[in-house]
């Protein structure tokens, strides 16, 4: 019996162990790539993991020929800014439907539900139109490139159906409560509401910071300033940099994944715990 | 319960979304379906109205087949393999076992990293003297072109997708699997059904709701497919991996086709509509409290 069921667990370990590898190997050969100095090969056969001429010149060389940081603090910006939005659109919008009875609720339940069926991809380009007549590019001014980046992205149905449920969930008499110490509506929300939909404000901010950090398509159709770029569309723009110097395309690539990672390792539990699955999707 | 708010306040609530999701949303929606029939391709800055001849044109362009059939190819390889690759994955981890947590983060970092890095990682896995062309050598193959030879383009970009997108579905379902009641595996064990008896007969029954939605799920995302191809082949070689998507941002910003580049979208806009629909309608009902 004991033998067994280690046999069984043995099995289970290999598969996980070699899915992980593989998961991982294309991060592990970029890396090794990385860290290979100009005395080594990168196209030898055998192909080496572990560095022989083992050197961090690469870093160093992408770190002062490429304005990394100005990238990092660009996709902080829009990615804090949609959070930002998403957090107080939603709320806001998740309230009303959640527990106001009102003229064209209905209408206006459906009209939200509807954008979940169509992709940004179909309406990009009326989009990008919009953007343009509105100013909000980066070849008027810096700040109106940002709010352009960020607000195609400012309000989103999964996070106002998110908050509706929250508010659905908390007791009325919280409300009548309040209402009867006196508070007005709006009071209401932002002193008793939203101090109790916390935990799904979190759940919002983490998975719409990861979408608008990853977000790729929009600020390649409408930066145009190397200035303003965020890392997705900086370093796709390595490759072109830097053509076949794959050296420099590694370290830059594996720099611009650190941030990131360390977001995800330290919210870990949101997104592997189980309970707030289906929340990201790009 | 009383009636504590005016008859402004629900609307006020509502109105600073109303207005992003009108300019941003409603506006360019309708936009799209209005563009699809105006012409552009002489001068962009003036278009006429042409009813469906951005269409017609479309269907008579063999490029648009060769979109549709790469886009088809997502579907018939990416869409099964994401379905049922993750549920066994999960499954597995399912289970009271050491290092769980340890593999849920290594198989779920692909879907973290950016799909910019991950197209670069690929593409130099793919490098016409790189390590998978090295590993090919070992078995005596001769090298292929991954990325430049345009019989193996779509499956390297289509494998790329598939490994991004494993943890994610992975995560969905050992969401599901926490609901499957553990008595009835107990009365597998007591019956001596082995593991894929059991799960064959308790596991996939119970959560059928979920694998019908990552089949929808997934099947949307690979109508989106763009990063992936912008970043390795710019839908080369030959239109060989060009997806509906990069089809669409080449027409629009590239070719600055207005008019076929939006019937392209509404092509795209009823495709996705109605795997959106069968979605809502069927699986997620209770997440929107239909």
């Amino acid at each position: 019996m004991m033998g067994g069921k280690c046999y069984k667990n043995l099995w289970i370990h290999v598969i996980l162990i070699t899915v992980s590898l593989l998961s991982l190997f294309p991060f592990i050969w970029l890396l090794s790539t990385s860290l290979k100095g100009t005395g080594e090969n990168i196209f030898a056969y055998p192909p080496t993991i572990i560095p022989k001429d083992f050197t961090f010149a690469n870093y160093i060389g992408v770190w002062h020929k490429v304005d990394l940081m100005r990238y990092f603090i660009n996709s902080m910006i829009v990615a804090g800014g949609t959070v930002l939005l998403n957090l107080i659109l939603s709320s806001l919008a998740g309230y009303p439907l959640a527990r106001m009875e009102f003229k064209g609720k209905k209408i206006a339940f459906f009209a939200i539900l509807a954008t979940i069926m169509v992709p940004f991809q179909a309406i990009m380009l009326p989009v990008y139109l919009i953007t343009l007549k509105l100013h909000l590019v980066d070849s008027v001014n810096d700040t109106l490139g940002f709010i352009g980046l960020i607000m195609p992205f400012a309000v989103s149905a999964f996070g106002i159906f998110l908050m509706r449920q929250a508010f659905l969930a908390i007791p009325k008499e919280m409300e009548e409560a309040a209402i009867i110490d006196g508070c007005n509506v709006f009071q209401v929300f932002c002193k008793v509401l939203l101090p109790m939909v916390k935990p799904s404000l979190a759940v919002l901010a983490i998975f719409t910071f990861i979408g608008s950090w990853g977000e790729f398509l929009w600020p390649s159709i409408v930066l145009t300033k190397e200035a303003m770029y965020t890392l997705p569309v900086g370093v796709n723009n390595l490759q072109g940099m830097f053509s076949s110097n794959w050296r420099f395309i590694a370290a830059g690539s594996i720099i611009s994944t650190i941030p990131i990672i360390i977001f995800f390792l330290a919210m870990q539990k949101y997104f592997i715990s189980g309970e707030n699955e289906g929340a990201i999707k790009g | 319960m009383f009636k504590y708010y005016g008859k402004t306040a629900p609307y006020l609530f509502l109105l600073p979304a109303g207005i992003v999701l009108l300019i941003f949303f409603f506006i360019p929606f309708f936009q799209t379906i209005f563009l699809s029939f105006q012409n552009y391709s002489t001068n962009i800055y003036h278009s006429n109205f042409s009813g469906l001849q951005n269409y017609i044109e479309i269907i008579h362009n063999p490029i648009f087949y060769k979109v549709m059939w790469n886009t088809l190819l997502y579907l018939i390889l990416a869409v099964p393999v994401l379905v049922i690759f993750p549920l066994f994955l999960a499954v597995l981890i399912n289970q009271k076992i050491k290092g769980i947590t340890l593999y849920k983060i290594l198989i779920y970092l692909p879907v973290i990293v950016s799909i910019v890095v991950a197209a670069i990682a690929f593409k130099w896995l793919y490098a016409e003297q790189g390590i998978l062309n090295y590993i090919l050598n070992v078995f005596h193959i001769k090298s292929i072109g991954w990325l430049t030879d345009p019989k193996y383009a779509i499956y390297s970009v289509i494998l790329v997708t598939i490994w991004k997108g494993i943890g994610y579905y992975m995560m969905i379902y050992l969401a599901a699997l926490m609901s499957v009641p553990k008595e009835l595996y107990e009365a597998c064990d007591i019956d001596g059904a082995g593991f894929f008896r059991k799960h064959l007969t308790v596991t996939i029954p119970h959560i059928m709701p979920t694998i019908a939605l990552v089949t929808t799920i997934s099947s949307i995302s690979a109508m989106k497919i763009f990063a992936e191809i912008y970043v390795m082949t710019k839908g080369g070689p030959l239109n060989s991996t060009k997806t509906i998507v990069y089809y669409i941002y080449e027409k629009a910003f590239e070719n600055l086709d207005l008019g076929y580049a939006s019937a392209m979208a509404v092509i795209l806009l009823v495709i996705v509509m109605v795997f959106s629909l069968v979605n809502i309608l069927c699986f997620e009902r209770n997440k929107y409290q239909l």
